[in-house]
């Protein structure tokens, strides 16, 4: 009985092309957030209200993944925003190969900032480097205070939390205290911000946020 | 969820070392799976056995060691083991704590069954 020893990381073929994808990023002086967080939290809503917002403060492109259609482009491509879309046709993350196809579609790479907007999933996106500067998770008042406690990997690896839908928080019984210190108790250097892209609480002071995080 | 996904990793890096095995020549691979990798076993072992089955590979055993989540506590410079989503140091209650081990997944090594080899 033989044993070939390997000790090789599984994803390292995710980690050398998500490493190119960071390299390319810095060159053309792009800070890059990779938003991630469960369907229907407003990932697509923050993006809209970011573009309109900082639109004369920074340049921004943004790649929308999803496991189906284009509907998420649509809505970016009207701020006036570079925008591609990733269909994964059924996969639950994006990995960094897909990230860097897109990328080399913008014809134009020279943005301030690069969204990636991730597949809405609290799970598997926390395993994929994409390249990014950092992860942003998103976490929307209607899911619970729980949820940093349930899904403790995303919220570790990610520096920022947005604390999204807050206006809906009189009609809830969801505790932004709670969620705060849940958060923290996983991650205690998370940034948080608590936003409303209905009456664009926070989406100032996130904007805000990214610009002094700018290379340029 | 994305199970299928690390499972056809793992062979893919199995084929780097094995690039043309004979049935039943590869025993098992071993993996090492840290516990903040988001990974269910049992839904990692069924995925390596589905992408196998019409393959030499078939019968190969997916062999996972659990790795704890590990940590160095920046406060009292102790390493201890945790567990999520507890992360705060057991000796010193502190939060100022860096992950050391347990986030990633790795293909330790293969066992292959040298008689089947020798035979072919």
């Amino acid at each position: 009985m033989s044993v070939i020893t390997i000790e090789r990381k599984v994803l390292e073929k995710n980690d050398i092309v998500a490493a190119e994808n960071r390299k390319a990023f810095q060159e053309n002086k792009t800070f890059t957030l990779n938003l991630v967080s469960s369907p229907g939290s407003g990932k697509t809503s923050i993006v809209e209200r970011t573009a309109y917002l900082s639109k004369r403060k920074f340049k921004l492109g943004v790649i929308e993944g999803d496991v189906q259609t284009n509907l998420d482009a649509e809505r970016v491509a009207r701020y006036g925003v570079p925008v591609v879309q990733i269909v994964t046709n059924g996969s639950c993350h994006l990995e960094a190969s897909l990230v860097r196809n897109a990328y080399n579609q913008f014809e134009d790479k020279s943005f301030d900032v690069l969204f990636i907007e991730n597949v809405g999933n609290l799970v598997c996106p926390a395993a994929y480097d994409l390249g990014e500067d950092n992860k942003v998770v998103i976490v929307s008042t209607t899911e619970g205070d729980d949820k940093p406690l349930k899904y403790p990997a995303m919220f570790r690896n990610s520096s920022v939390l947005i604390i999204n839908k807050t206006d809906l928080i009189p009609y809830l019984s969801c505790s932004l205290e709670t969620l705060r210190n849940n958060a923290l108790q996983i991650n205690p250097d998370l940034k948080i911000f608590e936003t409303s892209c209905k009456t664009d609480e926070g989406i100032k002071e996130w904007c805000n946020w990214i610009e002094s995080k700018m290379m340029k | 969820m994305h199970e299928l996904s690390i499972a056809q990793e793992i062979l893919g890096i199995v084929y780097q070392y094995v690039p043309d095995p004979k049935e039943n020549s590869v025993k098992s691979v071993r993996i090492r799976i840290g516990k903040l990798s988001n990974i269910l076993p049992d839904s990692l072992t069924f995925c390596f056995e589905a992408i196998t089955t019409d393959t030499p590979l078939k019968g190969a055993k997916l062999e996972i060691i659990h790795i704890p989540v590990a940590i160095t506590c920046s406060n009292c410079n102790t390493t201890s083991e945790i567990e999520p989503p507890v992360f705060t140091c057991p000796l010193c209650g502190s939060n100022q704590i860096k992950i050391t081990g347990g986030t990633d997944m790795r293909v330790d090594s293969i066992e292959l069954n040298d008689e089947i080899e020798e035979k072919t």
